[in-house]
């Protein structure tokens, strides 16, 4: 065992860090760190930047023109670009949909939307929720129904992320109503520009709007975006939830979240001296760094699996339990840390929202990431539904 | 970056729970635990024999390892099987302090340690000491040493035992300790079973007369070697609570998949099911804990404290859950002296009332973290 990077590791570490020293312009990274909202302009920006040094599509074999980097070099990225405050690459072309067309699509589609998703040409969303299909996605309900050479869909989506900028979105859609949920599922590619399609956003308790819910009305989708087998959409998407699951304990922000804890608790006064001098405040900033400490191990433990070949299974539901509640419990500290100035209210919704903030500049953002980040322990397979994955992996079947 | 065993340890480890699933069953260890020695002196050679306390000094201490990951893979499999052998207190702390500060005739004791025909206790708390390393009143003064040492882990079986003593400055200064390596047969002793295995003494100084030439290392500045093996100890029972928690996590997963009540298997309901999950993640934490303790083990003293001290207390926490969970979800026959998990289970939440609790080891991660 050695817990230090190899020479080769810290080669590359350095790499990363001079190349976000260099590239990463200044008012992103703070308007990241100051918790602001980045505009399409600004991800599209970043995007491109990476995408001229070669890093944009990390996990893509090169064959594809990605960097194909191993687990530890992503792991390596995603530590330094979470320090810098860099904005996260949004994932939903480069990570959730490219690996899927990379391993069932077909040539035509890889050769036609892969480049697309490099260049920025095309923003995609997904279009997995429904309004009765969370934890419990197999049962959704969107229908796809084959007419000739194309599809006519109905149906209803819910919390895309982000489908406000998106031209494109992947759907999983019900195409065979007669079998097992499971089984009468297909993935189909949709223009968000075609007839029949809403999008309308959704305000969400911290002020923000990044998610929405999109209505599909009688729309016509050509048969050439079907990617795979019909009815294997399920298998096709489980396969995406394995890839959604890198990075999954979010190690990265939570050592940002924590120095930005700290920093906030040096500039505070409780009792005229620094908050982080205060016995009990700095007993529970000690409790999460230390469980933070280990779970950096676990994760480090699991990309060094994963580096080797090794899947994730039951760990990566650890991880996400664990590694949701620890960046919960920072979000809890860093709103607790700025006292009173945690109350004012800069909703999106609320006109006026960009005015200079109340208070510190470090307050304005943390009531509302406290909030927004409740989302962490319900996405991407709720913690209990997790908790659940790991028991009957481990008891097996009982009779 | 790797998280794999060297091919050596591998082998230590595979070695070592192959002989204590086989030599050290539960009824063995259950006999053990009620006879009057409170170990077994037949175990305690086999398990030389075997190499388990060479595989704790390196090579120049007449052994073949004694690194972090040397130290977690025999203590984790020690603390698997629920050994109560006093190897932690022999090896880690006696073998320790020896091979860093012992005069070469002291030294030749390291051999018969290494052979298990020796074994060596520290004598170093107190009563008013409670976890601070460097709180010490009993005097050494003209020959003699008077007071009064607490909890002596391991001293009731023990060949010698070194004794902490202050010859100059105030109860809680790091500067003016010493230690004397002093046969047990001279020492005043009242001795006592252990809550969760192995034996402990009281040890009364009323002036007992040790010669200049016991003192183990020079005069007055043994705190800086017991920093390090305190450092060791505690990644030692670290790695050893880990291994019985993997025990009682074991013990609870059979016994979900196998008792019925309301005519099914209870691993079939969800509110179990859940405190399983909980009882898995915090497992897997504590073995990272230690991974971190071990790793950091020979690094700079200040990163190696802020590992081993995150470990203590993550370890701590983790073990009174597993234990808790772990009676919990049996129920009634977990409250039995007899079944297997009472005495793992009191075994790795006794732990923390050794080398510093969850709460004194978060309070030393604080004051690490503001330096």
């Amino acid at each position: 065992m050695d817990l230090s990077y190899t020479d080769e590791e810290s080669a590359f570490q350095s790499e990363v860090r001079n190349f976000l020293a260099e590239k990463l312009p200044k008012q992103m990274s703070e308007k990241v760190r100051l918790g602001g909202d980045l505009t399409k302009a600004d991800m599209d920006e970043w995007h491109s930047i990476l995408n001229d040094k070669g890093w944009l599509a990390q996990n893509w074999p090169k064959a594809f023109g990605g960097a194909e980097w191993d687990a530890v070099q992503r792991h390596i990225y995603e530590e330094e670009a979470a320090l810098a405050n860099a904005p996260r690459i949004v994932p939903f072309g480069l990570s959730m949909l490219a690996p899927v067309l990379q391993k069932f699509g077909s040539k035509e589609q890889c050769d036609h939307w892969l480049p697309r998703i490099l260049s920025g040409e095309d923003w995609w969303c997904q279009g997995y929720s429904e309004p009765g299909a969370g934890s419990d996605l197999a049962s959704l309900k969107t229908r796809a129904v084959r007419e000739g050479d194309h599809y006519t869909v109905n149906g209803q989506k819910t919390w895309t992320t982000l489908g406000q900028h998106a031209n494109m979105i992947f759907c999983l859609v019900r195409t065979d109503v007669d079998v097992k949920q499971q089984e009468g599922i297909s993935f189909l590619l949709i223009d968000m520009d075609t007839p029949g399609i809403e999008v309308r956003p959704i305000v969400l308790l911290d002020g923000g709007a990044e998610v929405n819910e999109v209505w599909f009305t009688d729309v016509k989708v050509p048969v050439a975006n079907l990617v795979g087998e019909e009815n294997k959409g399920w298998t096709y998407a489980k396969y995406l939830l394995t890839h959604e699951r890198t990075n999954i304990a979010g190690v990265g922000f939570s050592n940002a979240g924590l120095q930005a804890v700290k920093r906030i608790a040096k500039s505070e006064l409780s009792a005229g001296k620094p908050l982080i001098e205060n016995p009990h405040f700095a007993a529970r900033i000690a409790q999460v760094e230390i469980d933070l400490m280990a779970m950096s191990l676990s994760n480090l433990r699991i990309v060094s699996q994963a580096a080797k070949g090794g899947a994730p299974g039951l760990e990566a539901s650890m991880l996400k339990v664990k590694g949701s509640i620890i960046r919960q419990e920072i979000n809890d500290l860093a709103r607790r840390a700025v006292g009173p100035y945690a109350l004012p209210f800069a909703s999106e919704a609320i006109e006026g929202a960009n005015e200079a903030p109340f208070g510190p500049e470090y307050a304005a953002p943390v009531a509302a990431e406290y909030f927004n980040n409740r989302k962490l322990s319900i996405f991407g397979g709720s913690n209990e539904v997790q908790r659940q994955i790991i028991a009957k992996t481990t008891l097996g079947a009982m009779r | 970056m790797n998280f794999e065993l060297t091919e050596e340890r591998q082998m230590l480890q595979d070695t070592l729970r192959r002989f204590l699933a086989d030599k050290y069953d539960v009824p063995t260890r259950n006999a053990i635990l009620e006879s009057e020695s409170g170990m077994s002196a037949k175990i305690w050679s086999q398990l030389a024999e075997l190499g388990i306390q060479g595989a704790l000094f390196d090579e120049a201490q007449g052994g073949f390892g004694g690194a972090g990951f040397d130290i977690a893979v025999v203590f984790e499999e020690l603390g698997r099987a629920g050994t109560v052998e006093p190897i932690l207190e022999t090896c880690i702390f006696g073998g320790g302090l020896i091979a860093a500060l012992g005069n070469e005739a002291q030294k030749g004791l390291l051999e018969s340690i290494i052979d298990g025909n020796t074994k060596i206790a520290l004598a170093h708390s107190e009563p008013r000491s409670r976890y601070d390393l460097s709180r010490v009143e009993t005097q050494y003064e003209d020959g003699k040493i008077k007071g009064h040492k607490s909890m002596a882990m391991g001293a009731p079986n023990a060949d010698f035992v070194i004794i902490s003593v202050r010859e100059s400055g105030g109860n809680d200064d790091q500067n003016g300790i010493s230690l004397f390596l002093v046969p047990a047969s001279d020492l005043d002793m009242r001795t006592t079973a252990v809550m969760g295995g192995g034996m402990a003494a009281d040890i009364y100084l009323d002036g007992l007369s040790v010669s200049d030439d016991k003192r183990l290392g020079p005069k007055g500045s043994a705190f800086l070697y017991l920093e390090t093996v305190f450092a060791k100890a505690i990644t030692a029972i670290c790695a050893q609570t880990l291994g019985g928690m993997e025990t009682a996590t074991k013990l609870t997963i059979d016994y979900l998949q196998t008792r019925k009540q309301f005519g099914k298997p209870i691993g079939t309901f969800q509110a179990l099911q859940h405190r399983l999950s909980d009882m898995l993640i915090e497992l897997e934490q504590a073995r990272s804990a230690v991974i971190g303790a071990a790793g950091y083990l020979d690094a700079d003293t200040h990163l190696r404290d802020r590992y081993v001290s995150a470990a203590k207390n993550l370890v701590g926490r983790a073990a009174r859950l597993i234990a808790e969970e772990a009676i919990q979800m049996h129920g009634g026959i977990a409250m039995t002296q007899e079944y297997e998990l009472a005495h793992i289970a009191k075994r790795v939440v006794m732990a923390d009332h050794m080398f510093g609790d969850t709460d004194h080891h978060l309070e030393r991660f604080i004051a690490l973290s503001a330096v």
